[in-house]
């Protein structure tokens, strides 16, 4: 509170005074504490204008308790001195006197005393001069008395090493009067009470201001997951574009509905060991469509439907293996497989995000699971055209509207096209010449570099999750990203299931990892899925909205 | 404008010091190209557009086959037609013997005669087996090919079985014989060959090739003999391509002749050689097979979304080595398919092919008149409505791998991993990835005891799938979608997680109470729970999960050192 006597003093001081005073003189003046000026500065303050304070630091020298001893009993030599007595003194009792030891060898080197070693009893001292000037009293005295600058810095020095004195730094405040000055302050309100509104009293009194640039009260909150967030919005743009969610609640799928259904060959890399994860337990599908598996095993090794197929061994064996789904178009090969069943045929629009699988080897940017966010359009008709256009829609509602289409290779699409999109925020222009191939304006390690992890496989499956490889010199790293890869779904696939010839089928995907860490400026995938998330990014993370909000820069290395 | 040039290219490639033509390496090669191609732009058009095509087309796997593709695609030159030649005097022949059939049954061969390496043209062809081996040949376990200086070998040919133990001979850039037990011994610590052992060891019978004298050609699909070694002087060469998928080794071989018979005298020409099968049938190789197919222009059109010419359409295939013209009604357009495009198999892939010629990005864009209706899946609607709910109770979402270790769901919580039903992975490079969980629970106490650090309480939540054995299924397994909460204070706070219960089934609109569908819940056992502080919730007439506070002994486990309290539901019974 403002109205201490202290502040009421301090206000009736600054009124006569010339100018302003010092927190630190009115405190000696008023013969209180310094602390209890400066509160009463303090609590004038936070009302306004009623007076300005600079805050001010002065060095000042201070005895120390030993100092003080000194400046009123005298050094320690002085009171070794004066204990001698004209006889002597033994040093054996001189040394007990409380001073005996430091004035002893002070005073010997002062040369006030002698030491007689030949004393029958022992060494005996004895005084030499007849006075002496307690010079180091003297000059402590005067620091007390606040003359300190009387003083030569050479002997505050020598007085400081003997612990005698200290340097202490003093804040104070020059208080001058404020644009609204006055001697009579009343008590503000903190807070508008009930009371005060029912009693109108809050039209009299003055209230405390806020200080605006405190930080509030965050609330007790619970918080959704950021790429659950993203999730959510991809989810919101698949339904405002009409397309039905598809069920993909089985992580287990068989090699049959994950790769053959898909006319992916048996001997296909994507199904080595060390891609996928096969299972133990259960380690073989008890049932399948036996109907449509004879017609994906002919097509497989005889070929048929138009096509001369692999001309391989297709084996039974091998379409029954269990595995951890590396895709969620297995989730799509059952959709379209329910679809054929339907008859007449109708056009369908799907989409699914879920958890996909696969056995590799691990780093910043690669999990053994991540989410797949796949569509897929099934009508008559359909042409690269509308799959280019329908892209078109998907990505301007995720905000990207830069987007080009290159040639790709997918064990179950044809034609192929991996979808590329301009990654604002860095220099460079892209441009686009007749045949329809990118023009690179310089050295750009971009859009394939980014592809380094899908080629290491060689032709295994694609990995939609793929960053753009960090580069050491980031500076050349031109923004043109992969983000989907998109294709028609080769007839060898969708004939065998039942679907009318004259019906195609256009699909695209991308991981929901990757867009996520490129919106919230996460370099390392740890950091945003699984256990080790660090829960204040998930409690600090904003609302996903895609197509308000550019992403952060992503500047390489930045954690 | 340089000229496309074999010389050219390769300079391009050295100068850029990416000269790096390993399979795994081929972005780089793409890389390299289209640096250099940005100084002569049209140039860059047609590069990119054959080497985007790089990963399925065996023939771009070596210089020889990308440079004959450019200057195709730019009308340079016509494609070459390989033609299979039978000698004027003996055919080569090569016997499969039966022993073969159980390790390694098939095996093609072709002869390139008169043919003149330099020391850049050894290299590449040398590259390209090795590239061929990566790739389609898959790691030399469904084809292994093998080339010699037939001047130094004389047919026939036998390619047979042996007992390991029988088989004795000089193995390349060896200078002594070794048997073929001694070999898989010494390739044991040889950081190329050693990745190919497993492919016939502990198998009783190993290939391998003879010629007339007994001379071993080859030990496939390891290692070739010295004696037939060529170099860059040779001037006839015998390839052979052994394996355990027919089709394969033929394109393989295909693309071999194909690539190098540019070298020979006669350029394109390739030898035939004659392969008896135990059958005694006999086949004359390489195929070299022609193909043609016949694609309605209008098709076409239709599938790409583009409105061009049969004329034009013809000519754009021709430039992507798919030489086309109209015939018939003139809407027809009659495609040959080279051995070299043995990834053309069915229509759709010249579409494709077309499409890319054309650009993809010059085809107009349009959107599918589809009309369709869009549904949620149910499950999912429900876990939607729910998170945000959760998050509004106060309680944070937390994102958690499906897949765990067998600690992590059994051990740690008390219980034997026989007693959880879970799926277990064959094949899991670390324990991670042993099982898919079976509860959500372990995922959320890793969160929090990744998160010590920050303030008390936590408070999580996830709602997700998990896993287990289920034989009504057709894969034998089925997920459920539970949620899952935690709460971890310095107090247990079980009236705080059962509080978000009473929350939970007041939002699913499921009263208290036994009746009508209602919920209680009533105490229980559980491996994860302290004593007399665990119950059953039980809604909808059936057991739904259990609440409780952890047991301390889980608590440590988990490395945590609060008290803690969780629920785990399904919510399936809620849909």
């Amino acid at each position: 509170m403002a109205d201490g006597p202290v502040a009421e003093v301090l206000l009736r001081q600054l009124a006569t005074a010339d100018g302003g005073l010092d927190s630190a003189e009115l405190a000696a003046k008023l013969g209180v504490e310094h602390q209890a000026v400066v509160g009463a500065v303090k609590s004038l303050q936070a009302l306004g204008e009623i007076i300005e304070a600079e805050l001010r630091s002065t060095k000042r020298w201070e005895l120390t308790a030993e100092g003080e001893e000194i400046a009123r009993e005298g050094s320690h030599e002085a009171r070794v001195f004066r204990s001698i007595p004209p006889e002597g003194l033994a040093q054996s009792e001189l040394m007990r006197l409380p001073s005996g030891k430091v004035g002893f060898s002070k005073a010997m080197s002062n040369k006030w005393i002698r030491v007689d070693k030949s004393a029958a009893d022992g060494p005996r001292v004895f005084r030499v001069v007849d006075s002496v000037e307690d010079e180091v009293q003297r000059r402590l005295q005067l620091v007390q008395g606040g003359q300190a600058e009387k003083l030569g810095e050479k002997e505050r020095s020598e007085l400081r090493k003997r612990k005698l004195l200290t340097e202490v730094t003093l804040k104070t405040y020059w208080v001058s009067k404020g644009s609204a000055f006055s001697t009579s302050i009343s008590k503000q309100e903190t807070e508008l009470s009930p009371e005060m509104i029912s009693s109108g009293s809050w039209r009299d009194r003055p209230f405390k201001p806020y200080n605006f640039l405190a930080h509030g009260v965050l609330p007790d909150s619970g918080h959704l997951h950021p790429l659950l967030k993203v999730r959510t919005q991809f989810r919101q743009i698949f339904l405002e574009m009409g397309f039905t969610e598809m069920p993909t609640d089985n992580f287990i799928e068989s090699s049959f509905w994950n790769f053959d259904a898909l006319f992916q060959p048996q001997q296909h890399p994507a199904r080595d060991q060390h891609d996928t994860f096969f299972l133990r337990d259960p380690a073989e599908a008890l049932q399948l469509p036996m109907d449509y598996v004879h017609r994906v095993k002919r097509t497989h090794s005889q070929g048929g439907y138009g096509s001369q197929g692999y001309k391989y061994n297709w084996k039974l064996e091998e379409a029954r293996k269990n595995l951890l789904r590396t895709h969620t178009t297995s989730a799509s090969a059952r959709a379209l497989y329910r679809l054929a069943q339907k008859k007449p045929f109708t056009p369908a629009k799907y989409f699914s995000i879920d958890r996909v699988f696969r056995n590799e080897t691990l780093d910043a940017t690669h999990l053994a699971e991540f989410h797949q966010i796949e569509g897929v359009v099934a009508d008559h008709g359909l042409t690269l055209g509308h799959l280019m256009g329908v892209l078109r829609e998907f990505f301007t509602k995720l905000g990207i509207t830069q987007l080009r289409f290159k040639p790709a290779y997918n064990p179950y699409t044809e034609p192929s096209m991996e979808v590329f999109s301009y990654h604002q925020g860095q220099g460079g222009t892209w441009s686009w010449e007749g045949e329809g191939c990118l023009r690179l304006p310089t050295l750009s390690p971009g859009p394939f570099h980014c592809q380094a992890h899908s080629q290491a496989h060689c032709q295994t499956q694609h990995h939609p999750h793929d960053l753009p490889c960090p580069s050491p010199s980031s500076t050349g790293l031109r923004k043109w990203v992969e983000v989907g890869n998109s294709g028609i779904f080769r007839p060898e696939m969708l004939l065998p299931m039942g679907l009318p010839e004259n019906v195609s089928v256009i699909a695209w995907g991308l991981s929901l990892e990757r867009p996520t860490m490129i919106k919230y400026g996460i370099n390392n995938i740890r950091e945003l899925v699984g256990h080790k998330v660090n829960l204040q990014m998930v409690y600090d993370s904003p609302l996903c909205r895609l197509d308000a909000e550019p992403g952060p820069p992503r500047t390489q290395g930045t954690a | 404008m340089p000229d496309i040039s074999y010389a050219w290219c390769k300079a391009v490639l050295k100068e850029n010091a990416v000269y790096i033509l390993l399979p795994f390496k081929l972005n780089k090669l793409k890389l390299a190209i289209s640096f250099f191609f940005q100084l002569t732009k049209n140039l860059m058009n047609c590069v990119l557009n054959l080497v985007w095509n790089l990963m399925k087309l065996y023939d771009l796997l070596c210089l020889e086959g990308l440079v004959r593709g450019l200057q195709v695609f730019k009308e340079r030159i016509k494609a070459p037609v390989y033609k299979r030649v039978t000698p004027n005097g003996e055919i080569q022949k090569l016997i499969i013997t039966e022993e073969t059939a159980r390790i390694r049954p098939y095996a093609v061969a072709a002869v390139l005669r008169n043919i003149k390496f330099t020391k850049d043209r050894y290299d590449s062809f040398i590259e390209l087996q090795e590239k061929l081996h990566q790739n389609i040949c898959r790691k030399r376990a469904l084809v292994a090919i093998g080339t010699h200086d037939l001047d130094t070998l004389s047919g026939p040919f036998t390619y047979t079985a042996k007992r390991p133990s029988d088989i004795k001979f000089k193995p390349l850039n060896k200078t002594k014989e070794y048997t073929a037990c001694e070999l898989m011994n010494i390739y044991k610590t040889d950081n190329h060959l050693k990745h190919y052992l497993h492919i016939i060891e502990n198998k009783p019978l190993f290939p391998v090739i003879y010629d007339s004298n007994g001379v071993v050609l080859s030990m496939p699909p390891i290692i070739n003999g010295n004696h037939s070694k060529i170099t860059v002087n040779t001037r006839n060469v015998f390839i052979e391509c052994t394996g355990t998928d027919f089709t394969k080794a033929k394109i393989v071989l295909d693309v071999i002749v194909t690539m190098f018979s540019e070298y020979c005298e006669n350029p394109f020409m390739v030898e035939a050689a004659e392969v008896v099968f135990p059958n005694g049938k006999s086949y004359i190789f390489p195929e070299l097979a022609y193909r043609k197919e016949i694609v309605r222009a209008d098709l076409i059109n239709k599938k790409v979304g583009i409105r061009e010419t049969p004329e034009n359409i013809a000519k754009l295939l021709t430039r992507m080595h798919l030489k086309s013209e109209v015939i018939g009604d003139g809407n027809q357009i009659e495609i040959e398919i080279p051995p070299t495009r043995a990834d053309v198999i069915h229509a759709c892939d010249i579409v494709e092919d077309a499409a890319i010629a054309y650009g993809y990005n010059n085809i107009q864009m349009a959107l599918p008149k589809t009309y369709t209706i869009a549904n949620q899946f149910p499950l999912n609607k429900l876990t939607e409505l729910l998170r945000y709910d959760m998050a509004a109770a106060g309680f944070t979402e937390a994102l958690t791998f499906a897949l765990c270790s067998q600690e992590d769901i059994a051990d740690k919580l008390g219980l034997d991993i026989s007693a959880t039903k879970a799926v277990h992975i064959s094949n899991p490079k670390t324990a991670e990835f042993q099982v898919a969980r079976t509860t959500l629970l372990p995922g959320l106490l890793k969160t929090i005891a990744a998160n010590r650090k920050m303030p008390l309480p936590l408070k999580l939540f996830e709602i997700s799938d998990i896993v287990v054995k289920d034989s009504s299924r057709d894969v034998g397994a089925r997920n459920y979608r539970h949620l899952c909460a935690v709460y971890y204070n310095k107090n247990p706070g079980f009236e705080i997680i059962h509080g978000l219960l009473d929350r939970i089934m007041q939002l699913l609109n499921v009263p208290p109470g036994e009746k009508k569908g209602g919920y209680v819940i009533k105490a229980s056992e559980g491996a994860a729970f302290f004593p007399g502080r665990c119950a059953e919730i039980l809604a909808r007439g059936q057991s739904i999960g259990k609440l409780g506070v952890l047991h301390p002994d889980v608590i440590t486990k988990f490395e945590l050192t609060m008290p803690c309290s969780s629920l785990e539901i399904n919510i399936e019974p809620f849909l």
